[in-house]
């Protein structure tokens, strides 16, 4: 068949070949089939991204209202360091559990998977509750999202993570239940990708947010 | 002096929210719509129930994830929706036409600032996007050679997620208000404190629901266009429908997520409370405006990319002739993408930015224009030499090439900063969008369902008809929207509802009579749409191949097949089937094997259902109702993943059978 | 119109003048023919800086029309020329491809483009609207000594107030200014976005609360024309719109006079109680004049802070340009509180402020006190050289950023502190 792409512009004119010869020229005869979610992982790359989005506009927000305090607190006023740094430890460690479930599964083991996985939703759970610890504070003190612009952004940034990290959580005990019944299937492996994906682009998220919320918000 | 009396919606109940009595139509106009639309919805839903036609609505379409069902659904629902559309542009006509001399018209300010509002939210997100996507869902796995797309299940959701968005902005026409902001509802007029009723909230929720069903449309066709061509099909050698499908969905997934957040940010304001665009605790008003133009400025870039695809697959066709400067049109569909992202502040220029950051974003405008023209010059040289056949597809073409040369020339005049210091918000800029966004996209959209009908249907448009309406529609435009390009030079604003200058009427009923001529001209379309169903067999196409095309869709039979391809077809040039036509090529008739094909599911209809409900209790403060709905999306989304049978086979026997019909049918058609 | 163009043009000046005055006539004729019936404010205005704007519209339409008419002719020709059942027309169905035509279809747009792009940068620093007047009209500079006559613009909910604080009087929904004296407006609104448009006058621009946009202009001829909002703000949007008139130096000093002096539809004297009444939603308001007005009023409106017991916003700035109150500034958000919780209802909670407040609003006072107020002026300088202003070897002013310009160059004292003034 390449007797005819050589030609590209100005191709098959070449009237030599046979009926059968040109079918198998234009028509795969012979099924290569796709193999089952060839593109999942190239499209949940660009879920991904398109969410990329919606944190760089909520860091656009920030940068915009991050300085409009109202007359109020200020991120000096507000964050404990030694909190979020711990917070941020709690992510980081669930990242590298996760990382181990992967590894289990790339030698189809079964029960180290779903260990290390719960392990994962362990450290989740920590940095939820810490993050909501905070947040439970900063409220408690009145220091609420109504009450400047750069508080609304910073709940709004901060707290979307918060929430995809919940997402993430649900995700995983479902993947989790769904590895114990049907074991490390194709499809089930193809869903650890997906979340593997998912749970470290929250890690750089919130890579983000630790330094520009946090570390300059304390310069 | 007398401000309408407002009634106060403050009550609030935890079983109702803030439904009560009072949310039911107050003016006369929304009530007869209402007894109307209510009477005819009964019609149909009897009708359907009579003719025992659910059960294959269910099966076969509204469950089906099918690309080809599913596109042909968008196009019924931009359809259903451009009559509502163009309803609210007729009412706006003739309020503009009579309020003169102290006249009030009959539309009152609620109503009427409802109006237009509704008008361009409708136009855009659930006429313009389901027919767009509507098409590239049809088109784009034909054009490559593919049985379906990437994601059959996530197609059929998306499409119902428009539609849930779609149902929501119809509720608010009897059940409450729609928002009073204009269609882009720019903070703090939008705020709570200015828009305390449900109007703000019934456009958030529509946007944003259907925007989750565009975003997914938007990654799945990527992941089609870029995963599922056919063997051979290198990018370069892809219909030019599909590239401009191609940066339509590129830019699809970059921009919609920057819709989604502002949507949230102001939903955050008006639910919660938050400071990001109020006037005091350090909100920012002109954030959201950025924001939102950052959005809105790739989406209509969005909506005309794939009808410069369209124009291009038409004009060759039927030119006889190979499209001039093919790569040369490709990279002037890049250019546009990326520069699309770069002249956001062009619709803001008025809102005191530095001279040297309006000169940027003006001359970065004018440079779209290059590219712009570049494409028109060569759908020019593609008809140079060639043998034009004027029918309904190509005359469209044609009227968009002289219409749309106007429009552009007047978006560049716009985009000079000092010229839209006089010109910004006048009706000179509706004529403008107007004659792009009507010129460009619905004469587009008309030439492809003219073009594809076909295709998916089997047998082609009437064409008396669809020819009255063309030049009604056409002379119609014009006669509508020269008016109000006079208008804005004699200093009209839009969106007003009463005229102290009486010297202006003329010009209003003069673009109301232009606003009947196109009445007329929808009329004719669907005159054709019928005339065309009634007497289909006359109009027959039994090849698959009416109008002699060159890409891979006119391979297959009229309508295609639910596999679209017996055998996966190996491209070895642009014009892929005009190259196997050329070649002699027969398609084979034996050695037929199973095909792998996804199955339906109805929880795309489930979700964007519970989406639906949640969306409506949210919009009236009924907490537990959303509470519910959403705990109802996360379960029932969570269920669907442990279901892992989603595919099944066609036996080779069927497909064998359907082929033979196929044979049978071309060599009765003599082909 | 042609009438009116000799009218505004009297003759007698430069050859140059002529020339681009018959460029323009036959722009407006072979562009607006048809329209010579109706009133084209827009390419027809009164005020020489909507003059050149509308004159850029039609320049930037003729260089487009160059490559436009073309093209249309062209598609118009080719689809007759090589229509189907036209068998003499050559027909190549294969040639897709000519290197020379790609390059002239992509150059000439671009240079068109070039031409517009040079137009337009110039243009838009010339008619910046934050730039002083620097002409009155083609052919008279402004002279070194001249004061704009300076108006305060504030679109309110729907009716436009005009404070005129050099004669010290305020007007709603009737705008009378001078000819020949260049004119500054400084612009904000009070609750929602509008936008400030005299088409007969100048450009528009928006009008935004708790900031402050610029526009200046000059009128030369006497007209009475409207002037309104342009852009949507609420119901009552379609009447906020207020005659507008140029007088001659001598009628305007009258006119002042007699608003001074009360009588004809004299609402007396515009202190704050009355603003904050004025300030409640009306529509199709009647012109309206105060005889006096409390000079720190717009300040405050910009401000927000006309009701008293309220934190300036350039209080709150500069409080939040150091850091914020920290928390003990957390619960003071009555001070705060302007129109969040709907239109009306912080006034009522704030009517009588208590003493927890006005305490905390002393101290927030005495934090400030030593912040002297200035109010950054975003105005860029007309140039002194009047030849420049044909564009050659014109500096582009450094004016990026939004409201708050932040071009050191130009900042200034405002003539009025904006602080400690309740």
């Amino acid at each position: 068949m390449t007797s005819i792409t050589t030609t590209a512009g100005a191709p098959g004119t070449d009237k030599t070949l046979s009926p059968e010869q040109l079918r198998a020229t234009f028509f795969q005869l012979e099924e290569h089939h796709h193999p089952e979610g060839d593109s999942t992982m190239l499209g949940f790359w660009m879920y991904l991204m398109s969410d990329c989005l919606i944190f760089a506009m909520l860091f656009a927000a920030y940068g915009v209202l991050g300085g409009s305090f109202a007359a109020g607190p200020g991120p000096k006023d507000l964050f404990e360091l030694p909190l979020v740094a711990v917070n941020t430890a709690m992510l980081l460690f669930s990242s590298i559990t996760y990382g181990f479930a992967m590894l289990a599964m790339a030698k189809n083991q079964k029960g180290a998977t779903i260990a290390w996985l719960l392990v994962t939703a362990v450290f989740g759970a920590a940095f939820l509750s810490i993050e909501l610890y905070e947040f439970s504070t900063l409220i408690h003190e009145g220091a609420t999202p109504m009450r400047s612009g750069f508080l609304t952004s910073f709940f709004s940034l901060v707290g979307t993570h918060g929430l995809h990290v919940t997402f993430g959580l649900i995700w995983l005990f479902t993947l989790v239940s769904q590895i114990a019944t049907k074991g490390l299937i194709p499809a089930n492996k193809r869903r650890l990708m997906c979340l593997s994906l998912f749970w470290h682009f929250l890690d750089v998220i919130w890579i983000g947010v630790f330094t520009f919320v946090y570390l300059m918000g304390m310069l | 002096m007398a401000i309408e009396a407002v009634i106060n919606h403050s009550h609030w109940s935890p079983l109702l929210g803030r439904l009560g009595l009072d949310a039911l139509p107050q003016e006369p106009i929304v009530m007869a719509t209402f007894v109307v639309v209510a009477l005819g919805g009964m019609a149909v839903v009897g009708a359907l129930t009579y003719f025992k036609l659910w059960g294959y609505l269910w099966k076969e379409w509204f469950t089906s994830v099918d690309h080809k069902k599913i596109g042909i659904m968008y196009m019924v629902l931009g359809l259903i929706m451009f009559l509502r559309g163009f309803s609210d542009a007729i009412m706006m006509r003739i309020q503009q036409a009579i309020a003169f001399n102290g006249s009030e018209g009959y539309l009152t300010a609620h109503h009427y600032d409802q109006v237009f509002t509704a008008h361009g939210v409708i136009m855009i997100f659930f006429v313009a996007m389901p027919f767009v996507t509507g098409l590239m869902n049809y088109v784009v796995p034909l054009q490559i050679g593919a049985r379906d797309v990437s994601f059959p299940f996530l197609n059929n959701f998306s499409f119902w997620m428009t539609t849930a968005g779609a149902v929501l902005v119809m509720m608010s026409l009897f059940i409450g208000e729609f928002a009073q902001t204009g269609w882009l509802a720019y903070p703090p007029l939008s705020n709570l404190s200015y828009s305390p009723w449900v109007g703000v909230d019934y456009y958030i929720w529509a946007l944003q629901i259907a925007g989750v069903g565009t975003l997914l449309s938007g990654v799945n066709l990527i992941a089609t266009i870029v995963k599922m061509r056919a063997p051979g099909m290198t990018m370069m050698r892809m219909p030019i429908f599909t590239w401009t499908a191609l940066c339509t969905n590129v830019l699809i997934v970059a921009a919609f997520p920057v819709l989604t957040a502002v949507m949230t940010m102001l939903t955050a304001d008006r639910y919660l409370g938050f400071n990001f665009f109020t006037n005091d605790f350090g909100g920012n008003p002109m954030m959201y405006v950025n924001l939102i133009w950052i959005w809105g400025h790739p989406e209509v870039y969005i909506l005309i990319l794939p009808l410069f695809g369209v124009f291009s697959e038409v004009t060759a066709t039927f030119s006889g002739k190979r499209l001039f400067g093919y790569s040369s049109m490709v990279y002037a569909t890049l250019v546009i993408t990326i520069l699309s992202y770069l002249v956001w502040l062009h619709h803001f220029f008025t809102m005191g930015s530095g001279a040297s950051v309006n000169s940027f974003f003006g001359i970065t405008t004018m440079v779209i224009s290059i590219p712009t023209g570049a494409k028109l010059f060569n759908w020019l040289f593609t008809m140079y030499r060639g043998r034009i056949r004027f029918e309904l597809p190509m005359m469209w073409t044609v009227a968009f090439m002289l219409t749309f040369t106007v429009g552009g020339m007047t978006g560049v005049l716009l985009a000079v900063p000092p010229a839209d210091f006089v010109l910004h918000n006048s009706l000179f800029l509706i004529a403008h969008f107007h004659n792009v966004i009507i010129g460009g996209v619905l004469f587009g959209i008309f030439a492809a369902i003219n073009y594809w009908w076909p295709k998916a249907f089997g047998f082609k448009l009437n064409e008396f008809w669809g020819k009255v309406s063309f030049w009604l529609w056409v002379p119609g435009f014009w006669v509508a929207f020269t008016p109000l390009y006079v208008l804005g030079l004699m200093g009209v604003t839009r969106r007003m509802r009463v005229f102290d200058d009486p010297s202006l009427q003329i010009w209003f009923v003069i673009a109301g009579i232009g606003a009947a001529m196109i009445a007329g001209g929808i009329g004719a379309m669907l005159v054709q749409f019928a005339v065309s169903v009634w007497k289909r067999e006359a109009l027959r196409d039994e090849t698959g191949d009416p109008w002699d095309g060159r890409t891979l869709e006119w391979s297959t039979s009229s309508p295609p097949p639910e596999y679209n391809f017996a055998f996966t077809p190996i491209v070895h040039d642009i014009d892929a089937y005009e190259d196997m036509k050329r070649c002699g090529v027969t398609r084979p008739v034996e050695g037929f094997l199973p095909i792998h094909m996804p199955k339906g599911t109805g929880t795309g209809v489930v979700l964007a259902g519970l989406s639906t409900v949640m969306g409506f209790a949210m919009i009236w403060y009924i907490w537990w109702l959303a509470a519910i709905a959403f705990v109802g999306i996360i379960g029932y989304a969570i269920a669907h993943t442990f279901n892992y049978k989603r595919d099944y086979y066609i036996p080779a026997e069927s497909v064998a059978e359907t082929e033979a019909a196929r044979t049978r049918q071309l060599a009765a058609a003599g082909a | 119109m042609h009438s009116s163009d000799s009218r505004l043009n009297p003759s007698g000046r430069s050859s140059a003048l002529r020339r681009s005055r018959i460029a323009r006539l036959a722009g407006t004729l072979g562009l607006v023919a048809a329209l010579s019936g109706c009133n084209t404010v827009v390419l027809n205005p009164a005020g020489d800086v909507a003059r050149q704007q509308g004159d850029l519209v039609i320049v930037a339409t003729l260089l487009m029309l160059l490559i436009v008419i073309p093209v249309m002719a062209a598609v118009v020709i080719f689809a007759w020329r090589y229509r189907a059942s036209n068998k003499v027309a050559k027909y190549e169905p294969h040639w897709d491809h000519s290197t020379q035509l790609e390059l002239l279809i992509w150059a000439a747009p671009l240079l068109i483009i070039i031409c517009l792009g040079a137009v337009t940068w110039v243009s838009t620093h010339l008619l910046d609207p934050y730039r002083t007047i620097g002409r009155i009209d083609r052919a008279t500079p402004v002279s070194a000594n001249v004061k704009p006559l300076e108006v305060e613009v504030v679109a309110l909910d729907w009716k436009w107030l005009f404070i005129y604080p050099e004669q010290g009087i305020a007007t709603v929904n009737e705008l009378v200014v001078p000819i020949g004296r260049p004119l500054q407006f400084r612009i904000t609104a009070s609750s929602v976005m509008n936008s400030f448009y005299v088409p007969a006058m100048a450009g528009q621009i928006y009008a935004m609360p708790g900031m402050e946009t610029r526009l200046h202009a000059v009128m030369n001829q006497p007209v009475q024309s409207m002037g309104f909002s342009a852009n949507y703000s609420g119901a009552g949007f379609s009447k906020m719109r207020f005659p507008m008139r140029s007088v001659p130096q001598g009628d305007f000093s009258q006119w002042v006079s007699a608003v001074k002096a009360g009588g004809d539809k004299n609402a007396g004297n515009l202190d704050r109680a009355a603003y904050l009444a004025l300030e409640k939603p009306s529509e199709g308001v009647p012109p309206t004049r105060y005889a006096a007005v409390d000079p720190a009023l717009y300040g405050a409106i910009v401000d927000m802070c006309v009701e008293p017991g309220k934190m300036c916003n350039s209080e709150m700035m500069a409080i939040d340009a150091r850091g914020g109150l920290g928390k003990a500034g957390i619960r003071n958000v009555a001070m705060l509180t302007y129109d969040k919780n709907g239109r009306s209802t912080a006034r009522q909670e704030n009517a009588t402020p208590d003493a927890a407040v006005r305490r905390e609003l002393a101290w927030v006072r005495a934090l400030c006190a030593q912040m002297s107020g200035t109010v950054r002026d975003g105005s860029v300088k007309a140039p002194d050289d009047l030849r420049s202003l044909s564009g050659a070897g014109i500096d582009a002013p450094k004016s990026i950023g939004l409201t708050l310009r932040d071009d050191k160059a130009s900042q200034r004292t405002a003539p009025v502190s904006l602080i400690s003034r309740n």
